[in-house]
């Protein structure tokens, strides 16, 4: 689980800049003033309670909601600002794991992880997608599913294979919405694994989407600690975690009694 | 700073909510017209649907409409007995299920069985965040799953109605020939006989019609759903209820139009 920590992280360059995102939905404001910046080959795991906003700045991130005010900046261009086919273009160099997995029921592990290839590549042939497939599912260590419909994987096995999907595209940036939520600890281990697993071998910098303390500990180069749609502190995990604030406190002391 | 506190109605919120309701329906359908023309047309998908809608609805649709055949046969004889017209026994179930029945009952059967599972897979796709993950693939998910769906439901309903009209005269000829034992060739003839080439015409566009609609509304329904997997079985009932009730409000229009060209 260290493996991350030894990750070369390029200060130089920045692949994500936000400055000062709002966000609401009719009277609910969910994002209110976010500033942050995810260096080249770095992993931010953004900590907080459920409800305070951290899979919607995901979600803006990726473009799949638009912002009501502020600035997000991902690989040098401006989310908001894209449409169709350049928006398209950004999206192929991001990966996005979303919670519940979300594979496509009706497809089995094979089809799932070939897809976005067939779709963006169609000229592509299929021994290459063949290829690409079983190396990701390699990465991941599940190449016996192959055949697998998603119902038939477990919780566990359907993140991972969530996760192999986004990495068939070969993306710069990975976001992952709750990557440990509903797992038991064991398996949480492996996803932890995987998620540095995956910063070393494809060179990918992160943004963890996160309540749980161990993931964002063992994934997160840097800790960005969320409360009520604001970055209450950021820093190492131990600079997060020394704090005098009552709200985060509070946040820790709720997560070790449980 | 934006103030968010305060949001204001143009009358109230029922029908704020009814007006968007229409806008967002016409945005939809609109999109559809503005996409299924662009490059890629995911023709597989296409052709995957189409066999889905109608082997789906075949067993039931040959069902009702054989039943349908027989049961308006018997019921239309002895009225036609009374005046000693059985002999127009043929043209009447003729005209009666090529311009009407036909095309009506599969559209109603297709608007249960396909605009349901259109909805409901739709709605599903979208309550587990697959139509999600489509976009963050670069994938377009309106083109492969609303265009491919309501292109293969526009295709293939008006080949239903067609099978069905023609089980449902088959049924009607199996009354008649165990009545009055004529054979198959002069009953078809009869029955065609005083069909004209606007009948058939107005059947093929009420099919294409109820088709698009059935499509359309199904996709609209999943598309739009909420509330979890609660807003699935709620997109695929009002995908089944909205679909009847616009093939009905439909059927009165088209027959209007039809009957105004006949005279003119």
């Amino acid at each position: 689980m260290e493996k991350q920590k030894q990750h070369i992280i390029n200060k130089e360059e920045t692949v994500i800049s936000i400055t000062g995102l709002y966000k609401a939905f009719d009277d609910l404001e969910v994002l209110k003033g976010i500033d942050f910046n995810l260096f080249k080959g770095e992993n931010i795991a953004v900590l907080g309670k459920s409800g305070t906003g951290k899979s919607v700045l995901i979600k803006i991130i990726v473009g799949l909601l638009k912002p009501d005010k502020g600035e997000v900046i991902v690989l040098g261009q401006e989310v908001d600002k894209l449409k169709g086919k350049e928006l398209d273009a950004l999206r192929l160099r991001i990966g996005f794991s979303f919670q519940n997995s979300a594979l496509y029921d009706g497809m089995n592990v094979y089809q799932n992880l070939a897809f976005p290839l067939t779709m963006n590549f169609q000229n592509m042939p299929k021994k290459e997608v063949v290829n690409a497939v079983e190396e990701v599912l390699e990465a991941v260590g599940l190449k016996d599913k192959i055949k697998q419909m998603p119902s038939d994987l477990s919780g566990g096995q359907r993140k991972r294979i969530g996760i192999a999907r986004t990495l068939i595209l070969k993306p710069e940036i990975m976001l992952y919405d709750e990557p440990t939520s509903g797992l038991d600890p064991i398996t949480s281990a492996e996803i932890i694994d995987l998620i540095n697993e995956v910063q070393e071998l494809y060179n990918t910098s992160s943004v963890i989407i996160t309540h749980d303390l161990t993931c964002a500990k063992n994934t997160g180069n840097r800790i960005a600690m969320m409360f009520e749609g604001k970055f209450l502190k950021t820093g190492t995990f131990n600079e997060v975690f020394d704090t005098e604030d009552a709200q985060l406190k509070g946040f820790f002391n709720y997560n070790f009694i449980k | 700073m934006i103030n968010y506190k305060t949001k204001k109605y143009l009358f109230s919120r029922v029908l704020d909510d009814y007006f968007t309701g229409i806008h967002n329906a016409y945005n939809f359908t609109a999109r559809f017209f503005k996409e299924v023309f662009k490059k890629p047309f995911h023709l597989r998908e296409v052709i995957n649907q189409f066999f889905e809608v109608g082997l789906k609805s075949l067993a039931l649709i040959s069902l009702t409409g054989f039943i349908v055949g027989i049961v308006f046969t018997k019921q239309s004889r002895p009225s036609l007995e009374d005046f000693g017209a059985t002999s127009w026994l043929p043209s009447l179930i003729g005209i009666a299920i090529v311009k009407a029945l036909g095309p009506l009952v599969t559209a109603l059967i297709c608007a249960g069985k396909v605009g349901s599972s259109i909805g409901a897979e739709i709605a599903s796709m979208k309550v587990t965040e697959q139509i999600d993950a489509m976009e963050v693939s670069a994938i377009n998910p309106f083109k492969y799953l609303v265009v491919t769906r309501v292109v293969a439901t526009t295709l293939a309903i008006p080949v239903l109605a067609l099978y069905c009209s023609f089980v449902a005269l088959y049924g009607s000829y199996i009354n008649v020939h165990a009545e009055e034992t004529s054979s198959m060739i002069s009953f078809y003839q009869n029955a065609f006989k005083t069909i004209s080439f606007l009948d058939i015409a107005t059947s093929v566009v009420k099919t294409v019609v109820y088709g698009f609609t059935i499509g359309i509304v199904g996709c609209y329904k999943g598309f739009n759903a909420t509330q979890g997997t609660r807003g699935v079985g709620k997109a695929a009932n009002q995908a089944v209820v909205l679909a009847m009730f616009l093939i009905f409000i439909e059927e009165v229009l088209i027959v209007q139009v039809s009957n105004w060209l006949r005279y003119y």
